[in-house]
């Protein structure tokens, strides 16, 4: 299993870029023209996130430097030790499903404070790509249609974000 | 509920730091963090300037148009009550792809035509019908197969092996896509059954 792991992680960017650029010369697809306007977009929304990351970083180094963070990682721990889930990642196990860019901001920080590479880095990384932000999705899908009455669509979606945030731990524990 | 967040955090920590004596630290703390929030910001143009373009090559070589056509079946049975040629299915897959390779900017705009056609064959319209919370499942467990903005933060802050978490990320999506799918089938067929009583 570990094996086929680090195959994927591997392989997949190489092998999806060579499968792009096959395509591509096959398509006779002028390759660097097209690459050139489709990339012209990326430096506006990196920068459109500027202002939204600014003020979270802010309120969660706030958050963090006062040792407000610390107390609150360090009433959790006994219970979270219990299962192997590292206190300092669940601040973002509950903000994920409500705020991306907070949940951004926590995976950042988490990363910045422990290192990428530390246990903590790694399942950070690993719940901020594997879940989504459930309630502003279901917000902005149904609100753009007029939907007030989401019936089980909220259930499903938490679970979803539960079981990722499981298996996030778990994986990453044997894993690594 | 992100005002909520946003203040909780900053007057929790400035009390906190008040009462501890460590006032200086939020001091320290409000520049810390809006640079840390520039630093990471800059640090994803690189990553969304290449993928941007790779996502281009691969639209203009039909790519993309391959893949949905390979997830076609697959969305046809997730969404049986969708006829056949119903252009729903087509930006569901749309929908679908764009998640698949990280482009959320463009999944949202598709997602959300998915739903407006979905609402047309909704019969009761202020409710979600059985389709819609099947699209929300799959939208909100996630569905990327490379985590560009991870691999991003990761590099701005040196990891040795910023991708080593792809194979894991993907896993765990699998997982979470896997549980969403199985609990909407469960509760469709729960609301099924309770209509026929």
């Amino acid at each position: 299993m570990t094996q086929i792991i680090s195959a994927i992680s591997l392989w997949i960017i190489p092998a999806l870029i060579s499968l792009i650029i096959v395509f591509a010369v096959w398509n006779r697809v002028p390759v660097y023209e097209t690459f050139v306007e489709g990339a012209k977009d990326g430096f506006q929304i990196a920068i459109n996130i500027i202002p939204h990351l600014v003020g979270m970083m802010v309120a969660i180094t706030v958050f963090r430097e006062s040792g407000a963070l610390e107390l609150l990682t360090g009433y959790l721990r006994p219970f979270l030790n219990l299962i192997n889930f590292p206190a300092e990642v669940f601040p973002l196990a509950i903000i994920r499903p409500i705020s991306g860019t907070g949940a951004l901001a926590i995976t950042s920080d988490l990363i910045a404070v422990h290192g990428a590479d530390s246990l903590v880095g790694r399942l950070a990384s690993t719940m901020q790509g594997s879940t989504d932000t459930t309630l502003y999705i279901i917000t902005v899908y149904f609100g753009a249609v007029g939907i007030k009455k989401s019936g089980y669509a909220v259930k499903v979606g938490l679970f979803a974000d539960l079981v990722g945030i499981i298996a996030s731990l778990i994986i990453v524990s044997f894993y690594f | 509920m992100v005002n909520i967040i946003w203040l909780a955090l900053i007057i929790i920590g400035i009390f906190t730091a008040a009462i501890q004596g460590n006032l200086e630290a939020v001091n320290l703390a409000i520049f810390d963090g809006a640079k840390a929030g520039v630093t990471i910001s800059f640090g994803l143009i690189s990553i969304l300037v290449f993928w941007l373009g790779m996502m281009k090559i691969a639209e203009s070589a039909g790519l993309l148009k391959i893949i949905s056509r390979i997830l076609q079946p697959f969305v046809a049975w997730l969404f049986p009550e969708v006829p056949k040629n119903h252009p729903a299915l087509g930006y569901i897959v749309s929908n679908m792809t764009a998640n698949l390779f990280g482009l959320g900017n463009a999944a949202t705009p598709m997602g959300i035509k998915a739903m407006q056609e979905l609402q047309l064959l909704n019969p009761t319209k202020d409710q979600a019908s059985a389709s819609m919370s099947t699209l929300l499942a799959i939208n909100t467990s996630g569905l990327t197969l490379i985590p560009t903005t991870v691999i991003a933060i990761r590099m701005t802050y040196s990891s040795a092996n910023p991708t080593e978490i792809v194979g894991t990320t993907i896993l765990a999506t699998i997982f979470s896509t896997f549980s969403a799918i199985i609990l909407d089938r469960w509760y469709r067929s729960r609301q099924r059954f309770r209509k026929n009583q």
